[in-house]
């Protein structure tokens, strides 16, 4: 009877003990409660004045070719694309998030000029995009091409940068849960952008918030378009693999 | 300025208190920021947000500088009978922009 308990007592404990080691906390679960509540109703979160104003551009034909809809349908079609992002191309043997994605059709399909990655028209289609995949687990390919760019993003994950010559990891792994100034270090996931943010009073991308920490420890950000920052994205999303998307996340 | 976005419910009951919220697309600009190169940003903002419901105003809102950008109000309103809602707002350019919908008193 004893010899039968423990082994089932042992077990028990193992079960509680491994979620709680491999789970993956989102900066929602960070936001305080008065955010997430602006996240978790679409009448009140910011993000959606992008989401609506990126499904007109959707259905908006531009003059140098036909609209994105008229090659993909209902962007309804788009469901599960930004939860595979980033991507490898092999069409064109680069690794792309949306914003290249977009600008690839954009430039070849449309002949619109690309857009900046924070250009108000890109970010409503970013938004308008990823919020089809809400709540769907952010997985993207880490096998093949994709397994290099994700392996460069990793170590710059860990070099320590800037002045302040700190890694991401050593603030997002080392230290996350634990207090800078007013906030709580996040664990520094990919699953919500665009996001808005209310220090920036607008919604914003990945680069953008990236280039906000590399500032933070007095680094000299790379540009939205640099590989390295591709490469960061992409070990982002490798590394909060499984974590719901939130599409478009609020922040403070 | 962009479309903004309103809830309203469809339809209401006679007597029944309803909620209104709106949030509107706006930079909010308080006239304290300077751009890159040391010039005050002017002050750009919305400063008053009027709702009518049956032609009858039912919600004003004087707005300040410090008002955060893309702000969203909500306001409880009582169902009378069924009539438009509008809702109108003027920004310091002098810009004008509303947003209607009807609603339905059963
Ligand atoms: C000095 C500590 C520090 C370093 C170093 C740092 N960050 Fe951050 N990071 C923060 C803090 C603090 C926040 C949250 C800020 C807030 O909410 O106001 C944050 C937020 C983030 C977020 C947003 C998470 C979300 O939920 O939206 C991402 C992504 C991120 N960091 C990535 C990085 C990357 C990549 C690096 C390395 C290039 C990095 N950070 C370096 C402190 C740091
Ligand atoms: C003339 C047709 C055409 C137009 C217009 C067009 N696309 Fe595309 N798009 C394609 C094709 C074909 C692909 C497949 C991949 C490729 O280009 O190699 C694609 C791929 C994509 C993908 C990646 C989908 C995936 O499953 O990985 C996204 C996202 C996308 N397009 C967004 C847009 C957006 C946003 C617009 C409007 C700004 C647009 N497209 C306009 C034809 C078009």
């Amino acid at each position: 009877m004893r010899a039968a308990a423990l082994p089932v007592l042992v077990l028990v404990l193992l079960l509680h003990a491994l979620p709680a080691a491999a789970q993956k906390r989102s900066g929602y679960q960070d936001a305080g409660p008065q955010v997430r509540a602006m996240q978790d109703d679409d009448a009140a979160n910011p993000g959606f004045l992008w989401v609506e104003q990126g499904r007109a551009a959707w259905q908006a034909s531009p003059p140098g070719g036909p609209a994105c809809a008229a090659c993909h349908g209902e962007i309804a079609a788009m469901r599960g694309v930004a939860a595979r992002y980033p991507a490898f191309d092999p069409a064109r043997g680069v690794a792309l998030d949306l914003t290249r994605r977009i600008n690839i059709c954009r430039t070849e399909r449309q002949s619109a000029r690309p857009l900046a990655s924070e250009a108000n028209e890109m970010l409503a289609l970013t938004a308008a995009i990823g919020v089809e995949s809400r709540g769907m687990s952010h997985r993207i390919a880490t096998d093949g091409a994709m397994a290099a760019v994700i392996a460069r993003g990793a170590a710059l994950f860990n070099t320590r940068l800037g002045q302040l010559n700190l890694s991401c990891a050593q603030c997002h792994e080392e230290r996350a849960g634990a207090r800078l100034g007013g906030a709580v270090i996040p664990e520094g996931h990919a699953n919500a952008y665009p996001e808005y943010r209310l220090e920036w009073q607008t919604l914003g991308s990945l680069p953008r918030r990236i280039r906000a920490c590399l500032t933070g420890v007095r680094a000299e950000p790379w540009p939205a378009e640099a590989p390295e920052m591709l490469a960061l994205e992409a070990y982002l999303a490798a590394r909060g693999e499984g974590l719901a998307i939130e599409t478009p996340g609020v922040r403070p | 300025m962009a479309r903004p976005l309103v809830s309203i419910p469809k339809s209401v009951r006679r007597g029944d208190i309803f909620d209104i919220r709106i949030l509107i697309a706006h930079p909010m600009e308080s006239g304290q920021r300077r751009d890159d190169s040391g010039r005050a940003i002017p002050r750009e903002i919305i400063n008053r947000f009027i709702c009518t419901y049956g032609g009858e105003e039912v919600f004003r809102a004087e707005f300040f500088p410090a008002i955060a950008a893309n702000p969203f109000l909500t306001f409880s309103v009582r169902a009378v009978e069924t009539g438009m809602i509008v809702m109108t707002w003027t920004d310091d350019l002098g810009a004008s922009q509303f947003e209607s919908a009807e609603i339905i008193v059963t």
